[in-house]
């Protein structure tokens, strides 16, 4: 069950005591525990594993590390069919 | 003797099954162990040996001629659980999903008839949406109810109802659409988004359940076939229900004796779906439609039945997916990163009692 | 969907695909540890667009594969008792034990019921006073946490009839077993990257140290897996054996301070049996003592002790180590397939024989 899933929190309440939130994974929202990312706030992205968010999503670090990615996907000499614009893996 | 003596039950069977066997979940999942009980025990068993039976053809309805018309026939029976779900219920479903078994024969849908099988205990408050919910559907799609039948079951042994309807139509003169008629170079287009059904009836699913609006996409496809149909040369039509996307392409593939690839980047889903399915470890290739069908169109004409279909408020997003290849029958799929691999049937259901 | 659709990127995967293949001048042997990776990387076709010299085996990071045959035997038990409710997530109910499975026990009269969530199971249990609820906690780091919590709302909430069945198995150990045993031939990891996002990586780091090896901790979409291989494969060129991180996202070296502490107070390591594996000792997690209150086994002693038995024909265990792939077994898409299952990595979403299966790979023969 690795199964994690990054979604944006866009609501925070208390249920049972525990520290819940609704989160938005692109188009579709669930709740989910926060007591494991006391720092979250609404607009958090955070991964969702079984109901609760394991860790909280480092935006600046995805940025920077995403820049240099990009710079592999441009590449020339490269057989590129036309792209597709995603990979469903 | 004189009295006939009553012969007494055996249970043999000319067509041979595997001793010990059980029926499975995965039997009625509409994937390859369906295909495979349809195969071994219905077809020989209602067709004979007779090749080309309308049976054996195994199209969404039987086309059949009574004098010198061409009536399309068919039946379903529905089974989804939970009985309301968002955005439809098992009544309106059981409409329109025998109403588009019609329409993917190129048949104008006309009238119905329904069987009821009731659990005892169910509250008479749900019969009566289920059935108020039939009688608009069929308005909506303009067929009228004619006949049915209604039983009632001990407490138990039925899930609230299941719905069996049958449905009548007539093909016009110059419709010619079947499973078997694909050939190399047509064009695969699909109709609209898919997975959005399946994944509206597993959110209501105890354990699974999403806050948002998933929607199920039960429809109508009469109008929107209509329009394809006077576009160009639509050759099959299959609407995408249990199984979803890959197990449609892989019965036109095999009706057809050829090969299908598909693309998987081009093929729609609404994010909210997407997201869901990602969450739930689905495949949207695989998962129930009940208002999207797919097309197999003359090369030629490719563009102007897309065009006709996005046309069609149920088109909007209709989309070009594949194309069709030379035999044996298979069916591919090429991934974003241009790797192709085989989109295979499987032979149960990612989602029991979908529709 | 953001932090996700753009590491699907066609255009940056074949770059990094390039990248490794004019980076690499010798053959190596990469091992993914978690399912969800291998899943990533048979539906992408890494494998096979990944230059010859490089070959990738698959780990046991599929939780539910590795549950011991014993705990799914007592699962189907405990399922079909009257006063019980047994919840499991999905994809256990179709995991065979050594004569049925849970979809059998439900199918027999049981109450067995899928949930997404430990979260949901309590909230069953507090819907239920007058039964038995049982939670099948299996997973590896990445779910202790969740399940921690429930418990310990258990505990806190007076929740009595809630209990549950612990399988948990935890990573480095799993990983240090494969390194020393003999015939080993990986070289380099990818290190699951949600379990580290919980753990952080510092207990890979004395593994680096002793066993001479890189792990990359490594997300789950195709360019993490593809940056993840590349920066392994870096390493091995270059004689480095060091922790790297690609899963910069979601992973710091330190991990979940707040989710380790929970997980510390409810539960403690202990042996562990890995089905098809054997016993690795102090791989497991049960709970401490404080807690045992809610241990369904103690609740639930198991009644006949019939021995669990295997099908001799299911070659698990060699495919959840390495050193087997699902296409090398005999029985693969013919006696073996999701619908009927000889074990566990048929049927679960993240083992790889169902990877290997759904993605439509054929039975390959094997030469000796």
């Amino acid at each position: 069950m690795c199964l994690g899933v990054p979604g944006k929190v866009i609501d925070v309440f208390d249920e049972e005591g525990l520290r819940m939130g609704t989160v938005d994974f692109g188009g579709i929202t669930r709740k989910a525990c926060l007591e494991y990312a006391p720092e979250v706030e609404i607009g958090t992205y955070v991964v969702i594993h079984v109901g609760f968010a394991i860790s909280v999503v480092d935006e600046e670090e995805a940025k920077r590390s995403y820049a240099l990615l990009a710079e592999m996907g441009n590449l020339e000499g490269l057989d590129l069919p036309q792209d597709p614009g995603g990979v469903r893996g | 003797m004189t009295a006939e003596t009553p012969r007494e039950f055996v249970l043999s069977c000319p067509v041979p099954l595997p001793p010990g066997e059980t029926v499975l979940l995965g039997h009625g999942s509409g994937g390859k162990l369906t295909a495979q009980l349809i195969r071994e025990l219905f077809v020989p068993l209602f067709a004979g040996d007779v090749g080309g039976s309308e049976l054996a053809r195994l199209g969404d309805s039987a086309v059949v001629e009574v004098n010198g018309t061409r009536l399309a026939f068919t039946t379903d029976s529905y089974v989804v659980s939970p009985l309301f779900f968002p955005g439809s219920n098992i009544g309106e479903l059981s409409v329109f999903g025998t109403v588009n078994d019609l329409a993917m024969m190129g048949a104008k849908p006309l009238f119905l008839s329904v069987a009821l099988i009731v659990e005892e205990g169910l509250p008479m408050e749900h019969l009566g949406a289920v059935v108020a919910s039939m009688a608009d559907a069929c308005k909506r799609a303009g067929v009228t109810m004619v006949t049915g039948d209604t039983k009632v079951v001990e407490r138990g042994s039925a899930d609230g109802v299941f719905v069996t309807t049958s449905g009548l139509g007539v093909v016009p003169d110059g419709v010619e659409v079947g499973p078997e008629r694909a050939r190399p170079g047509d064009a695969i287009l699909v109709s609209g988004p898919v997975g959005s059904h399946g994944v509206a009836v597993m959110s209501r699913r105890a354990g699974i359940e999403f806050e948002t609006e998933l929607v199920s996409d039960t429809a109508p496809l009469t109008g929107l076939v209509e329009a394809m149909l006077a576009a160009g040369d639509v050759r099959c039509l299959r609407d995408a229900t249990r199984g979803g996307l890959a197990s449609v392409l892989n019965e036109l593939a095999e009706a057809s004796g050829v090969s299908m690839a598909a693309v998987e980047a081009d093929v729609p889903v609404l994010p909210p779906v997407r997201a869901a399915c990602e969450m739930l470890g689905l495949d949207p290739l695989y998962v129930a439609n009940e208002g999207v069908c797919v097309a197999i169109v003359a090369a030629e004409d490719a563009d102007a039945v897309l065009g006709a279909a996005r046309a069609h408020p149920l088109g909007a997003s209709a989309a070009l997916v594949g194309e069709v290849g030379d035999g044996p029958p298979k069916v591919t799929l090429k991934t974003g990163l241009g790797a192709t691999r085989p989109l295979i049937m499987l032979a149960g259901d990612q989602l029991p009692r979908i529709c | 969907m953001r932090f996700v659709d753009e590491y699907r990127n066609g255009r940056i995967a074949r770059g990094l695909l390039a990248e490794i293949a004019s980076t690499v001048t010798k053959p190596w042997t990469l091992m993914e540890v978690c399912g969800g990776q291998t899943h990533t990387l048979i539906r992408a076709g890494i494998d096979q667009l990944l230059p010859e010299e490089i070959e990738l085996v698959h780990g046991p990071g599929c939780p539910v594969c590795v549950t011991p045959l014993a705990l799914i035997d007592e699962a189907v038990a405990i399922a079909k008792r009257q006063e019980a409710i047994l919840c499991s997530f999905g994809d256990m109910l179709r995991v065979p034990g050594s004569s049925e499975d849970l979809l059998m026990a439900r199918a027999a009269g049981g109450d067995v019921r899928v949930v997404y969530s430990p979260l949901d199971a309590l909230e069953i249990a507090r819907r239920n006073p007058d039964k038995t609820v049982v939670f099948f906690a299996v997973g590896f780091e990445t779910t202790a946490p969740a399940n921690a919590m429930a418990v310990k709302q258990a505990k806190q909430l007076g929740i009595s009839n809630f209990a549950m069945l612990v399988a948990h198995v935890l990573v480095p150990p799993a990983i240090m077993a494969i390194l020393v045993s003999p015939g080993n031939r990986v070289q380099g990891f990818l290190a699951p990257g949600h379990v580290c996002a919980v753990q952080g990586w510092r207990e890979y780091e004395p593994i680096a140290r002793e066993f001479g090896v890189p792990l990359v901790v490594t997300g789950f979409e195709p360019v993490d897996l593809l940056e993840g291989i590349l920066m392994a494969v870096r390493q091995l060129e270059g004689g480095r054996a060091e922790v790297e991180n690609q899963y910069v996202r979601a992973v710091g070296r330190e991990g979940n301070a707040t989710a380790q502490a929970v997980v510390a107070e409810v539960f403690e390591t202990c042996d562990r049996a890995w089905r098809g594996i054997g016993v690795i000792k102090k791989s497991g997690l049960r709970l401490r003592e404080a807690y045992r209150a809610h241990d369904a086994e103690l609740r639930f002693a198991s009644a006949d002790g019939v021995p669990a038995s295997e099908s001799e024909v299911c070659i698990a265990g060699r495919v959840l180590v390495g050193r087997a792939k699902p296409d090398e077994c005999p029985a693969y898409g013919t006696l073996c397939t999701p619908e009927q299952p000889l074990g566990a990595p048929m049927v679960s979403s993240e083992g790889a024989c169902a990877a290997y299966f759904l993605a439509g790979r054929t039975r390959r023969e094997v030469g000796v």
